[in-house]
């Protein structure tokens, strides 16, 4: 067990893997002498070489295209965008092709690439380095998509998604890549995907969130708790297909649910759990269910904690919900 | 056909290695690799003929109804066949709308072929894409979307694990002139010369994306001049002389396989039919054009090289033509007889498994249609079964 942050753990879960199967390739922009931007592939490059450890051209739709080919060719890429907000030169390739490729062909070929991508804002980067699209994503058929909030997570979780046989979207939560601390098994362990993790067991409101948002929401509800509401929290991990009975079940005990991201709110995910709750929790809900979200605004420069969803606006959503009365 | 048998993923087994060897043809190549024998050539105008009588069957059967859409190969028969006769079993088949008769040359069966034009039980892509969208992973043919120049990437993609990997697999990418301006072209071109990947970009130059001309594509004085500035050859060829186009593709793909990276062939032809049965070409193309262009018919003019060169006679080709007919003609009887596919397919295949929400809405779906009393046919013009 080690003290790994998040984007060491991110390193470790792609060496341990890459030293598991050969198939293994990682490919992008700077990831593979300078390691990456925010040194996730750090080292890989002396321990892999230049054949798995691939720097690319600068074109996202040639990586996340040249990275479909060599999956049908049955290798495993891993394409790594810089920023989630650079994705969208590939984003034909991950809807139109990516992520459906086992349906159009009668499932002859599949296209099991692992997209890792950095998201959301805190860290000073405007507009084009903050951004959550998420959503767009899971909009789309065929793909999965996961965001772990912690090393532990994070490294288990990449491990289970390296091994998937369907396309994933990895969403790391760059905001908290260095601030995440924690202890990390070393060697192979996996997290599954599809389930979420009850970090606080609580009976008064559930807040349902996911990457940077959770420790943001581990302090709104420490303030809460001294306010004498007790919250359960539940971090998402896989965010689709996403586990639907523990949010359920979870729903039903509290009756009053809180849903936080990053992203702008209209036809985001929060809406999604919004609609699946309440269709299957109607008559236990004693509050609507809330969204506490980016604001439906391009992700400001200087603004930016204005924007996010953080601690204050969170708990303002659990009072909000806990005081609500029907 | 067996779903085991075409998920099969490339083995390293030694007996599929000397299989993957075998080539597709039945006589052993000339000392001169990129020149066609007689037989081969009589091979390579079979293949051609074939796709020929075919597609005019379908044209006539989307004009009965009979199927939805179609996009004939006609006027392409030699660019499209020529080329992929330079393949080896073992190589792979990246195509755009017009290479689905490669299929049939590298041995897919007719039937499972046209039950795909019909989107049936047949079709072992479950009648998910629409007509001349086929896929066979027994021949190596990948899926191809309809986003234009949006599986050159996967060429380049497919061929640059090829070589990571140690393989000698070479890729074809096909492509049209309209997908020359297409970002993914650019960066498949760019991607493979880069990194040397054993990748052949054929182009079909046919001078008509539906109805914009090839001169309103580019500016450029060529298609195969673009190669230049990627850092690969570039050769243009005429497109209807299955000779001329076996010669450059054959040379463009011993190139890859012995490590000397991509090439763009440029194969001048014509598109002689509309874009697809949706298309009326009357309303922007001079018939003068296509008049002239029928006179270079690579069918016809293969068949009076083959005979001016002693390898084929009248006889001969009238035995074939009929042949072929009675062998279209009886797939199609088989093919179209076949139910549509099963309800439950509608659900497989978009992920490996089937997670909670795909159960959940296949239940409703079935609920629905129960309680619909069997048909959900809806009430706009087309929404009947």
């Amino acid at each position: 067990m080690a003290t790994l942050n998040l984007l060491q753990a991110v390193n470790d879960a792609l060496r341990v893997e890459m030293r598991r199967d050969n198939r293994v390739v990682v490919l992008g922009e700077d990831v593979g002498k300078f390691g990456g931007v925010f040194r996730a592939t750090a080292g890989l490059y002396e321990e892999f070489g230049p054949q798995r450890v691939i720097d690319t051209p600068l074109a996202e739709g040639g990586i996340i295209g040249a990275a479909i080919g060599m999956a049908l060719y049955g290798m495993k890429p891993v394409p790594e965008i810089q920023f989630s907000d650079f994705i969208y030169p590939g984003f034909d390739q991950i809807v139109s092709e990516l992520s459906k490729m086992r349906f159009r062909s009668g499932g002859q070929y599949a296209c099991p690439v692992v997209v890792r991508t950095p998201f959301g804002g805190g860290i000073k980067g405007g507009h084009y380095h903050s951004q959550s699209p998420e959503a767009l994503f899971i909009h789309q058929a065929g793909l999965k998509v996961v965001a772990p909030s912690n090393p532990y997570d994070a490294k288990g979780l990449l491990l289970s998604a390296l091994r998937q046989p369907d396309p994933i979207i990895f969403f790391e939560p760059k905001r908290v890549y260095r601030a995440s601390k924690g202890d990390v098994p070393e060697g192979d362990y996996e997290v599954p995907l599809g389930k979420a993790q009850v970090l606080r067991a609580g009976e008064d409101v559930t807040v349902i969130t996911y990457g940077a948002m959770v420790h943001e929401a581990i302090d709104a509800i420490a303030k809460a708790e001294a306010q004498g509401i007790d919250c359960e929290l539940i971090d998402l991990r896989t965010l689709w297909p996403l586990d639907i009975d523990c949010l359920v079940e979870s729903a039903q005990k509290t009756g009053r649910v809180v849903v936080v991201h990053e992203a702008p709110r209209t036809c985001g995910l929060g809406g999604e759990i919004s609609a699946l709750l309440q269709e299957r929790c109607f008559t236990h809900l004693e509050a609507p269910i809330l969204r506490v979200t980016g604001w439906d605004t391009p992700f400001p420069y200087t603004l930016e904690n204005e924007y996010l969803p953080l601690a204050p606006r969170i708990l303002q959503g659990i009072e909000d919900s806990a005081a609500y009365i029907a | 056909m067996a779903r085991a048998a075409v998920k099969a993923k490339p083995s390293k087994s030694a007996k599929s290695k000397a299989a993957a060897k075998r080539t597709l043809h039945a006589v052993p190549r000339r000392a001169d690799p990129f020149t066609l024998g007689g037989q081969q050539k009589v091979e390579v105008y079979t293949s051609m003929l074939r796709i020929r009588l075919l597609d005019e069957r379908m044209m006539t059967l989307q004009r009965q109804g009979r199927i939805g859409f179609y996009g004939t190969c006609n006027g392409q028969e030699a660019a499209t066949i020529a080329s992929a006769y330079a393949l080896r079993a073992s190589d792979w088949i990246v195509p755009a709308l017009r290479e689905a008769g490669a299929m049939l040359m590298r041995g897919f069966p007719l039937v499972p072929y046209l039950a795909q034009v019909f989107g049936n039980s047949g079709d072992i892509t479950k009648g998910r894409q629409m007509p001349s969208h086929p896929a066979g992973r027994a021949v190596n043919q990948v899926s191809w979307g309809s986003c234009i120049g949006s599986q050159l990437p996967h060429a380049m993609g497919a061929a640059w694990a090829a070589k990571l990997q140690g393989h000698d697999t070479v890729v074809i990418g096909y492509l049209g002139d309209g997908a020359t301006s297409s970002n993914d072209f650019h960066v498949a071109m760019n991607f493979a010369a880069v990194f040397q990947a054993p990748v052949v970009f054929v182009c079909q130059n046919n001078h008509w994306s539906i109805s914009i001309p090839t001169h309103k594509q580019t500016a450029s004085e060529s298609i195969a001049i673009k190669a230049k500035a990627y850092g690969m050859p570039g050769v243009k060829v005429d497109g209807n002389d299955a000779d001329a186009v076996y010669a450059a593709v054959a040379e463009a793909v011993a190139r890859a396989r012995s490590g000397g990276g991509p090439t763009l062939v440029e194969c001048e032809t014509y598109r002689m039919g509309a874009h697809s049965s949706s298309d009326d070409p009357t309303r922007y193309r001079d018939q003068a054009e296509v008049d002239a262009w029928k006179k270079r018919d690579p069918i016809e003019g293969y068949r009076a090289r083959l005979i001016a060169e002693g390898h084929w006679s009248a006889k001969k080709d009238e035995a074939l033509r009929a042949e072929l007919l009675e062998q279209i003609n009886a797939a199609i009887k088989t093919a179209e007889a076949l139910p549509p596919p099963d309800h439950d397919t509608l659900f497989e295949d978009v992920y490996f498994d089937l997670p909670w929400h795909l159960q959940e809405q296949r239940a409703q779906f079935k609920a629905a249609l129960q309680r619909a009393g069997g048909s959900l046919a809806g009430a706009l013009p087309g929404s009947a079964h």
